[in-house]
């Protein structure tokens, strides 16, 4: 079978050129066609800017100058935003439920915190190279599990994450165990801006590759290969009765996927310098998921709003008692369940329509 | 010790645990099979079974049979409740949402046992009359492992005995084998799927009480043992209620022999042979394709 | 690579199994370029399971398939679209939660290489967009192309599928019981679609109405219990007693 595998982000001033120049153009462009109707003009328009994609940025900006104390939380949950956006890709738009996510987050992240453990301490080479190996294993173990189908591909993630985090913890002489991965060191960004402990660093950070991230889940998700992807959420026969791949479609958003995800986990090991066994672990895949849920799955935006959502609900919980947090969040995730599907953005959208809003 | 004894030791405590793990396995089994339904939280029967035996048993001086039928009733006619109120609603449904929902009772259950119990694993005491080791003149084995597989043995005769003889047992087969015949027919599936439901939870409830001296009840139960019975009913093939006991014996003496012939390998020989095999047959060793 | 002589479908020997089932029981059929054939039979007869094998959404335990000549029993159902094989399904099989026009624009954009690519937004690919409404203007759907599937009426969801279809610009059409299902109000515009499709396109339709059939189909062939019956034209079937007594006799006492 010929192969294809996903291509590199283009260069990021002309994606940034890419996706600004529509959303400058808007009220000036021309008018439907004569003889089109209003379903093709939606089809053109759909992926220009709106003015409320720009939100997220706009209130994660403002939170570094508000919110000085709260850096270093703000950038696990940026990376966590991160990594369920690299969740949403599979979950939502090629509708693979995975219960083992949390192994590419791992697997970045121990590639990350291994290589700064031993002398590469540049980050931006790091980070690549934790997106890289996570995205790697995102193909080896896709070419493998993506031909099975429900329930066996469930087992099946579960068993990679298992495995992976099976072997870390008895690699113990080079990962460290059960007692986690210690002594990175990471050197300045861009051999300017030291990671301090105040987590500004690392919040700018985390943002900026979040920011790239978004763009790129944002362009592959509005391409034809991304409403593809929904193709195959929605009926996988007509898409192989149409003609698509769907194995191929399926494993190279699966690889894309699993790599932002090492990114992610990436992140993670350079912010906190510190990697542990729970970074492979199914609590991870779990709320991983949960997050999204909260958010909305197959949004795009789910994941802004889901995991900040849900870390800050934790941080503020776990002060009084971390029991009642898991107890809490598994109430929530049964009433999502029965009376809350969509998670919030599906919410809203509820709302919106009832109150006659256009969506 | 020689190589046949070892043999015999890692086929004893292999069968224990097999029983164990057919027991709570058979249920999930048959909800995934039957029901259309992911039970992930499954293990939460079990635990919730071995919690309340234990603590009859503990804090109550409850004799230990009395406890054991108590505590698979209790959870018998818990899991009906649930099985009204939540599953239901998804059989046979989309795949995520029944993820979720069991993902979020395993959350409120972990939350609920430390909150309890606290987060140490419950101490099992057997009753002095299956206390010590058992002489079977060649050897001797421990009285209570012996006698958990006896149990287990009886039990699971009982169970496939039933559902050859009682009318239930051929209406679940009946609708195990050919879902939508089964309905269009007249059988009440409603029904069936409650009965199933619950008798799926009482084993489970057993398993977990009768094996809380193999696999210690702690607040994580449901969670950490989640990956061996959803490998044990994966190879032995979803929906069958034989399978995941030839499944069972075959985890359980393969977990045992690996983990006491080379420890550092851990679980990895399990979830490897597993990955392996579900990749060779989807359906599992005794699933239909 | 196709020779002129071939068929533009063919199968030899073609079986399938389930257990001990013969679904598919030595089929030898021939399909002839811009042909209109109807295969019809007794419910369960195995029509379905024939289109799936010959798309190749089921592997068959036996036999061989050839389009234009060519043996493309081992390929991947993707791959014999891109040769030009396009199938409708007999239960509606859409993008339910789609707009009209994206479930066609789906399948335009597989045809013109356009689906696999990452970057470039769908909505910019003006060929794709114009090419899909077209088809949709052609079958009378225009103006149901903003709305979702889900929310058609079901006669105009079987348009949809043979837009879909059509959209691929097969060679070879295999429609699973196109009116089916259609209150017969509705299903006079399906059947005007289906005679005024480009006659070099070779048609397979399955269709339990005998009106239908010979109205639509020129060459008939009757499948019973997974086995070709007898093969010929309209009149001829017509006339055939062992059709009359397995067929119609079937029918009649439904
Ligand atoms: N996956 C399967 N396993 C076992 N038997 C099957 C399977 N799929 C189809 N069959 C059987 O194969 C036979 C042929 O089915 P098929 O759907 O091809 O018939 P058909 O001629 O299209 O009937 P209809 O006119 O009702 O559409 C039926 O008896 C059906 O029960
Ligand atoms: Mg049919």
């Amino acid at each position: 079978m010929e192969h294809n595998p996903p291509r590199p982000a283009m260069p990021v001033a002309n994606a940034l050129r890419e996706l600004l120049w529509p959303a400058l153009r808007v009220g000036s462009g021309p008018g439907p066609a004569p003889g089109t109707s209003s379903a093709v003009d939606a089809l053109r328009r759909g992926h220009h800017l709106r003015p409320l994609e720009m939100l997220p940025w706009l209130v994660a900006a403002a939170a570094y100058f508000l919110f000085p104390d709260y850096l270093a939380l703000g950038a696990q949950i940026l990376l966590a935003v991160l990594f369920a956006l690299s969740f949403d890709l599979i979950l939502g738009y090629a509708g693979i439920v995975s219960l083992g996510h949390a192994a590419f987050f791992g697997v970045g992240a121990y590639a990350a915190g291994l290589l700064a453990a031993n002398g590469w301490s540049e980050p931006l080479s790091g980070l690549v190279i934790a997106g890289i190996a996570a995205g790697l294993v995102g193909l080896l173990s896709g070419a493998v599990i993506l031909r099975t189908r429900g329930l066996t591909l469930l087992m099946l993630t579960l068993m990679i994450a298992a495995l992976l985090q099976e072997t870390a913890n008895k690699a113990g002489a080079i990962t460290g165990g059960a007692d986690g991965l210690q002594g990175m060191h990471v050197a300045p960004l861009l051999g300017l801006f030291r990671f301090d402990v105040f987590g500004r660093t690392a919040y700018v950070y985390c943002l900026a590759v979040l920011f790239l991230g978004w763009l790129a889940a944002r362009r592959i998700v509005q391409s034809p290969f991304g409403r593809g992807l929904i193709g195959i959420r929605e009926n996988e026969d007509r898409m192989r009765a149409i003609g698509s791949p769907v194995f191929r479609r399926r494993l190279v958003i699966y690889g894309i996927s699993a790599a932002l995800a090492g990114i992610a986990g990436g992140l993670m090991a350079q912010t906190t310098q510190f990697v542990a066994l729970d970074a492979l672990g199914f609590e991870r895949s779990g709320v991983v998921l949960i997050m999204l849920i909260l958010g909305g799955v197959g949004r795009l935006y789910g994941a802004f709003i889901g995991a900040p959502l849900y870390m800050i609900l934790q941080d503020g919980f776990a002060q009084q008692d971390p029991v009642y947090w898991y107890f809490w969040i598994g109430l929530l995730l049964v009433l999502v369940v029965v009376f809350a599907r969509g998670g919030v953005l599906g919410l809203g959208q509820r709302l919106a329509r009832r109150l006659g809003w256009p969506s | 010790m020689d190589a046949v004894s070892i043999f015999i030791s890692i086929a004893f405590h292999g069968i224990a645990f097999a029983m164990v793990l057919y027991l709570v396995s058979v249920g999930l089994s048959v909800t995934m099979g039957l029901m259309g339904f992911v039970n992930l939280a499954h293990g939460v029967f079990a635990a919730a079974g071995g919690y309340l035996m234990l603590t009859l048993m503990n804090g109550y001086g409850v004799p230990f049979p009395l406890a054991l039928a108590i505590a698979c009733l209790a959870v018998a006619a818990g899991s009906v409740v649930l099985e009204r109120l939540l599953y239901r609603r998804l059989y046979g449904g989309n795949e995520l949402d029944q993820v979720l929902l069991s993902i979020g009772l395993i959350f409120m259950s972990v939350a609920t046992a430390k909150f309890f119990w606290g987060p140490l694993p419950q101490p099992m005491h057997p009753p002095a009359y299956l206390d010590g080791q058992l002489d079977l003149g060649f050897r001797s084995f421990p009285t209570y492992r012996s006698f958990l597989i006896v149990s287990g043995a009886v039990v699971v005769s009982l169970l496939w005995l039933g559902l050859e003889r009682t009318r239930f047992g051929m209406t679940l087969r009946a609708a195990v084998d050919n879902h939508r015949m089964a309905q269009s027919i007249g059988i009440d599936t409603k029904r069936l799927f409650t009965l199933t439901f619950a008798l799926g939870s009482g084993l489970a409830a057993l398993g977990g009480a009768l094996g809380a001296e193999i696999l210690a009840i702690d607040p994580g139960y449901a969670l950490e043992q989640l990956i061996y019975f959803l490998i044990v009913v994966a190879v032995g093939g979803l929906g069958s209620i034989r399978g995941p006991f030839f499944a069972a014996l075959l985890v359980g003496t393969a977990d045992t022999a690996f983990k006491y012939l080379e420890p550092e390998l851990g679980a990895f020989f399990i979830y490897g042979m597993t990955l392996a095999l579900l990749l060779w047959r989807p359906q599992g060793l005794f699933g239909r394709a | 690579m196709t020779d002129v002589g071939a068929a533009a479908l063919e199968t030899r020997g073609l079986c399938k199994n389930y257990g001990a089932l013969a679904v598919a029981n030595d089929i030898n059929f021939r399909l002839e370029r811009g042909a209109r054939h109807a295969l019809i039979g007794p419910n369960g007869a195995g029509k379905t399971t024939f289109l799936d094998l010959v798309t190749g959404r089921f592997p068959p335990t036996a036999g061989r398939i050839l389009l234009g000549g060519a043996d493309v029993t081992a390929l991947a159902q993707a791959q014999r679209v891109k040769r030009g094989l396009a199938r409708t399904f007999q239960i509606n099989t859409l993008f339910r939660g789609l707009s009209v026009l994206e479930n066609v624009c789906m399948a335009t954009s597989e045809r013109l290489g356009r689906a696999g690519d990452l970057f470039r937004p769908a909505g910019s690919r003006r060929d794709v967009i114009d090419r899909a409404y077209a088809a949709l203007e052609r079958l009378g759907l225009a103006d149901d192309a903003a709305r979702l599937v889900r929310e058609l009426p079901y006669g105009r969801q079987r348009l949809v599928e043979i837009a879909v279809a059509l959209s691929l610009e097969p060679d070879v059409l295999l429609l699973d019981e196109p009116a089916a299902g259609v209150p017969s109000t509705e299903s006079g515009i399906i059947i005007e679609v289906i005679e005024s499709l480009p006659p070099e396109i070779a048609v397979l339709i399955i269709e339990h109405d005998m009106d239908l059939v010979f109205r639509l189909a020129r060459r008939l062939t009757v499948l019973v219990q997974g086995r070709i019956l007898v093969e010929g034209t309209p009149p001829e079937i017509a006339a055939n007693a062992a059709v009359r007594e397995v067929y119609l006799g079937e029918r009649a006492s439904t």
